[in-house]
């Protein structure tokens, strides 16, 4: 029966049911997906129980591949084989110092740089995309159905413009993305509910891409970042390119192919990641032009060539420290997270520093994905024991404005905790001035140029008045997401023009609305089927009621009346059987207004009928 | 305010009353003596009630609400939990600008300018070691003196009068924060 299956306002149909809820370690090198089950965090693995996926995509002939199948051809197809395309993301040509570095055919584009592949030129949110599909469907299918919401982890220290770009990526997927979380933050997380930790603690988070410091303190359920710092260009990718041109010189080798460097460098990275269990790495390879490498590579060489690396790593962490006042004895532990932070040098800096050992009971793989996997069952609402816990993160970099002369106006500065909302007024420098250029700015720099273009927009329609006189409100809006919304808004006269930006990072509207159309092509078929659907239901029920109706009553009608109700039945069975839902509900609209006086009449002779032989007193209370 | 409109959480509704001061919002006394950790544990109670992730799974009128009143939170926080942002609060409290023009002592003025000198000089040589020993002094000037506003703020109640001694600590505060970038350039070399 149907009106059994009336449920409560706000009660979903089957509330014991437990929703899928993934988080989503989107690495340089590397990313997982994890999920809760039976109250435990847990990566999904492939068929073959491999827990990464290597952060690669590869446009074939006629296929997108990602992961192991788009890295074994990594060396063979350089050109269409995009590794480590985090490190574009929300970038343009001029932000990359190191584009020599990579073996693809860059377009510039205004904001954000695309590459050219067999598939057509290509935007770092659209291979993100194809890897987050990746990644989504080996979630859907361990957990056996779609996704009701994901939390993506981003490095805390990426700007809007990086962020903003994870988060179309993941939506141009089809996830539904309900956060963006930190990668530090996610750690302290895992480790936090894993240890039931209290006090102060640092997060060091060497990635492939990118290196995150976070100072967070942990009490009485509450993760409140107290600061963040980073380098959102320096990672483990530095360490292999040290060795490889360690290789080059050493082999004293001529200019390589495309194809050889690749090779070259996967052997770099080998050696690497051997040199944190052996002290040393053989590097042996075959180039395409016959050339035969045959080199041994210490511990010894290996730390000093990267000693600066390391050292660059550590400038944050003070400047982290220091935004937080606090000294390095104040840190009850340290996290390690990140592959790149298995070698031996990074423990012995990190433990040199802080004056302890690091923690590294979690595997520093996983332990990003595992964290976000339990704050995407939180917020997906699924309950578990221990979930009476909060986070309170920060952003990482200034906020803020142009002003006269090319200098910037901070209006929230960095680590402060999020979501935030700070309004600051300005005002005309010229008589008459009826409109104003905002130019939102992201960076710590006095001078604009220094700083992350994030966006600019104009406030129009202010009053003319005299210079100073307008007083115009400019509110910066921070979400808990990190990211940033910015309107304007004239006080003095009540006339209120007002404008909402959200930061862009240089993708036309054009172009988003195509990769939308693309991705959703399928879906938009979907509702419309789906809206035809429904209105054919109705329109069959509508028809029939009609129909009964007048077998019934249909002395009611004069001959007028009845006619036109039955060209109105006519009209819609001509729609129905058509394929326009619009068509379809107009002609349904059109009956039923059609039939209003008759319904109306119909309802005062059933209350005559139900009236008739009752005593007139009976109805009077 | 909308207040009737919906009916969340009674915290919630507590945080956007906008007539409550920021001391009310933590249930503590408008003093500028204040006890830290309850300023903490206050916040983080009251972060853990109206915080948007709380209230992940209400409607968008809720959630908006509650983003609302986690940033008022933390604003409030902000102000009171830094001592010289603290003073200012309390002097607009009582409706003292700290920031309209004050005049101040020539002494005060001449010493802070010979500190940015020695701070100067202290780069130009690359002696980290004299810089932070220079950021050491200024701090504990900066607490010197906030012990003394403490006595004139929450002693005589002289909020007019401690204008000038909120405007100095606000100077330092500068002065403070300049150091440290100038610590940070002098470490990165």
């Amino acid at each position: 029966m149907a009106l059994l299956q009336i449920s409560e306002p706000g009660e979903s149909p089957a509330p014991h049911q437990r929703r899928r809820a993934i988080g989503i370690d989107l690495g340089t090198t590397n990313s997982l997906v994890a999920t809760v089950r039976h109250g435990l965090a847990v990566v999904l693995p492939d068929e073959e129980g491999r827990p990464l996926v290597p952060s690669i995509v590869r446009y074939a002939e006629d296929a997108v591949e990602a992961g192991y199948t788009a890295m074994e051809h990594q060396a063979r197809d350089p050109q269409n084989t995009i590794v480590s395309v985090k490190r574009l993301m929300g970038r343009g040509l001029a932000d990359l110092a190191d584009a020599r570095r990579f073996p693809y055919r860059f377009v510039d584009a205004p904001g954000m740089v695309r590459i050219a592949t067999r598939a057509g030129v290509k935007s770092p949110v659209e291979i993100s995309a194809d890897l987050l599909r990746a990644l989504r469907a080996r979630a859907e299918a361990s957990l056996g159905g779609p996704v009701d919401g994901a939390v993506v982890t981003v490095p805390a220290y990426f700007d809007d413009g990086q962020r903003q770009a994870t988060k179309d990526a993941a939506q141009l997927a089809g996830l539904p993305v309900l956060r963006l979380l930190n990668e530090p933050t996610a750690a302290a997380i895992a480790y936090g509910l894993d240890n039931a930790s209290e006090g102060v603690y640092a997060v060091y988070d060497l990635g492939g891409g990118t290196f995150d410091i976070s100072i967070l303190r942990l009490s009485k359920g509450v993760f409140e970042v107290l600061a963040t710092n980073g380098d959102s260009a320096l990672g483990g990718d530095d360490f292999d390119h040290r060795v490889f041109c360690w290789v080059i010189e050493a082999a004293k080798l001529p200019p390589l192919s495309p194809a050889d460097a690749r090779q070259l460098l996967v052997k770099a990275r080998e050696a690497k990641e051997n040199l944190s269990e052996h002290d040393e790495a053989t590097i042996a390879a075959t180039l395409a032009g016959g050339a035969v490498i045959n080199l041994t590579l210490t511990k010894a060489i290996f730390t000093e060539i990267t000693a600066n690396l390391v050292a660059k790593t550590l400038q944050p962490v003070k400047r982290a420290l220091r935004d937080a006042q606090l000294a390095p004895g104040d840190v009850k532990g340290v996290v390690l997270v990140g592959g790149a932070t298995r070698m031996p040098q990074i423990r012995r800096a990190v433990a040199e520093y802080f004056g302890q050992p690091p923690l590294t009971n979690l595997n520093p793989d996983e332990v990003v994905a595992l964290g976000a996997a339990v704050q995407a069952n939180k917020l997906v609402g699924n309950r578990e024991r221990n979930d009476d816990w909060l986070l309170l993160d920060v952003i990482p970099l200034s906020l803020g404005l142009e002003t006269m002369g090319g200098l910037t106006e901070k209006i929230i500065p960095r680590n402060s905790t999020i979501p935030v909302a700070r309004a600051q007024e300005f005002t005309t420098y010229k008589d008459g001035q009826t409109a104003m250029a905002i130019h939102v700015v992201q960076g710590e720099r006095e001078r604009v140029a220094d700083c992350r273009s994030l966006g600019r927009f104009e406030l129009r329609g202010i009053p003319p008045m005299v210079a100073g006189a307008a007083r115009i409100r400019v509110t910066f809006e921070v979400d808990a997401d990190g990211l940033l919304e910015v309107a304007a808004r004239e006080q003095t006269t009540g006339i209120a023009a007002t404008i909402a930006v959200k930061p862009s990072y240089g993708l036309s509207d054009d172009e988003v609305a195509r990769m939308l159309q693309d991705s959703f092509a399928h879906a938009a078929d979907d509702m419309q089927a789906r809206a035809l659907a429904e209105a054919q239901v109705e329109a069959d029920q509508l028809a029939e009621a009609t129909r009964s109706a007048l077998a019934a009553d249909g002395d009611l009608l004069d001959a007028e009346e009845r006619a036109e109700v039955d060209v109105a039945l006519a009209r819609l069975a001509t729609a129905r059987a058509g394929h326009d839902h619009a068509a379809l509900r107009a002609e349904v609209a059109a009956l039923s207004r059609a039939t209003d006086e008759f319904a109306a009449r119909r309802m005062n002779r059933s209350v005559a009928r139900a009236l008739t032989g009752k005593r007139v007193d009976a109805l009077s209370d | 305010m909308a207040r009737a409109a919906f009916r969340p959480t009674a915290s919630i509704s507590d945080v956007i009353d906008f007539s409550r001061n920021h001391f009310e919002l933590f249930g503590l006394p408008a003093r500028f003596r204040l006890d830290g950790p309850v300023l903490d544990a206050a916040y983080r109670r009251l972060q853990s009630d109206v915080h948007p992730d709380r209230h992940a799974h209400a409607d968008d009128a809720v959630r908006r609400i509650a983003a609302q009143s986690s940033a008022r939170v933390n604003e409030a926080y902000r102000a009171l939990k830094d001592p010289v942002r603290r003073a200012q609060y309390l002097l607009q409290l009582h409706g003292v600008d700290a920031g309209a023009g004050a005049q101040l002592p020539v002494e005060f003025l001449e010493q802070q300018l010979e500190r940015r000198e020695a701070a100067a000089a202290a780069v130009a040589a690359g002696d980290d070691r004299a810089l932070t020993a220079l950021v050491a002094e200024v701090r504990a000037d900066t607490r010197a003196r906030e012990e003394r506003l403490a006595d004139q703020l929450d002693g005589a109640r002289a909020y007019a009068d401690s204008r000038d001694r909120v405007r100095e600590l606000m100077f330092l505060v500068k002065l403070a924060a300049d150091l440290d970038a100038m610590l940070v350039t002098l470490e990165d070399r």
